[in-house]
């Protein structure tokens, strides 16, 4: 299994991985925004924690529809599910889920930061924003992989994937953006949506590749 | 050993492909199937590896040991494809199905001797010739046991040298105990097997 993680993370940073196409996409949706609404630095502050998640959880869309698609064009995804009685084939994907979310999704938690000072941000609500982040976003990659699964055979899935899945996001979005605000805005709580969002990726943790897992399984021709 | 197939049939998408096949191979055993395009030879090899569901019959895998209990964990598989990632070196890429598969066999600079790749190793996958790359993928069956190979047009793209090699190898597989199924147009320079001609049923 660590094989499999090293081999995935090798493969998303090397050449043609499309580790950096996630965090340009980001940066480039950040960096609008402020250009789009206008200079009042304080509604930029109010927007920010919502501007990050969203350009986040699009930008961790972006690089889905390769999860699966390239072990199945290459044969790799045969001998994966051929291995199943070694590997459960659930874990396997949840591997390899947590090698994508390591090579693409984890830079833009890094970046988010210094896309926070585009934004206006405080100090603490940068903070909150990359905290909820780290913990929210590999739900978004545990979804993503079933609906990754369901359209590994389509050519062209990329953007069938983003329609399958963002449904499915946006309770992690909500839950996400309402602990980033908590931790800025006085009455507002900060810890119980957090931890909504941290049972929200855990719960998603075991659906997504279970699911994920038995698309592949009957997806296999 | 007991690799036992009894009334096949297999489809796709909807439609049958071929029905009745059944063969029972021991230890030591191969069975070559041939036919012509379309008769369902790649689509049997994918039925016996678990790939594809079958509609009808029974496939089995009687093991001597506890190391195998299914079909699938007992089989190799060399498809169309090779399985490799173009990015990552040959010895990258046969560590991690040597890590991942387990029962490591070979040592990966002995395998890729064996294939005549020896010291091309630290290239990447996506820099070899078909050929080459067909034949790092036949390194994949010897850095891990596995007692039945199922073979998908294992040599196309193999020049004649590397031919007789594979050959070889399979021999040596077969000798050891092993079970080959082979899908393929071409012969395959083994001795004493077993034929399955597939499409016979829809000619008639």
């Amino acid at each position: 299994m660590l094989a499999l993680y090293l081999r995935d993370l090798r493969m998303g940073v090397r050449a043609g991985g499309g580790a950096l196409t996630g965090v340009l996409f980001f940066l480039a949706v950040i960096v609008t925004i402020p250009f789009g609404v206008g200079p009042d630095l304080n509604l930029l502050a109010r927007i920010g924690p919502a501007i990050l998640w969203i350009g986040a959880l699009l930008a961790s869309l972006l690089g889905l529809d390769r999860l699966f698609q390239a072990d199945r064009e290459d044969g790799s995804l045969d001998l994966l599910v051929l291995n199943a009685d070694r590997h459960m084939l659930a874990l396997t994907v949840f591997v390899k889920c947590l090698a994508h979310w390591t090579a693409s999704v984890l830079p833009l938690v890094i970046a988010a930061p210094l896309l926070g000072l585009f934004m206006n941000m405080s100090p603490l609500g940068i903070g909150a924003a990359a905290l909820t982040l780290l913990v929210g976003t590999p739900a978004i990659v545990f979804i993503g992989a079933a609906g990754a699964a369901v359209t590994v055979a389509l050519p062209r899935g990329g953007l069938l994937i983003s329609v399958l899945v963002l449904p499915l996001v946006i309770p992690v979005l909500i839950f996400g953006v309402t602990a980033a605000y908590g931790a800025v805005n006085d009455p507002d709580p900060f810890t119980p949506p957090f931890m909504i969002l941290c049972a929200l990726t855990m719960f998603l943790a075991v659906i997504g590749p279970l699911a994920a897992a038995v698309a592949l399984r009957s997806g296999t021709d | 050993m007991r690799l036992i197939a009894e009334n096949l049939s297999g489809e796709r998408g909807g439609e049958a492909v071929f029905d009745g096949i059944g063969f029972v191979l021991a230890d030591g055993e191969a069975l070559v199937v041939t036919g012509p395009n379309g008769s369902g030879k790649s689509t049997l090899l994918r039925v016996i590896a678990g790939l594809l569901p079958h509609s009808h019959g029974r496939i089995a895998f009687e093991g001597d040991s506890e190391d195998f209990p299914t079909v699938a964990s007992a089989c190799h598989y060399l498809g169309h494809q090779n399985a490799m990632k173009a990015a990552l070196t040959v010895q990258e890429n046969l560590q991690f199905w040597r890590d991942f598969s387990g029962n490591g066999r070979l040592g990966i600079s002995d395998a890729l001797e064996e294939v005549g790749l020896g010291g091309l190793g630290h290239l990447p996958f996506g820099y070899l010739s078909t050929g080459q790359k067909r034949r790092a993928a036949i390194a994949k069956l010897l850095i891990s046991h596995r007692p039945v190979w199922l073979l998908d047009e294992p040599t196309s793209g193999l020049d004649k040298a590397s031919d007789a090699r594979f050959a070889a190898l399979m021999q040596d597989h077969c000798a050891a105990g092993g079970i080959i199924i082979a899908a393929t147009h071409l012969p395959l320079g083994l001795e004493g097997v077993k034929t399955l001609e597939m499409g016979r049923v829809h000619a008639l």
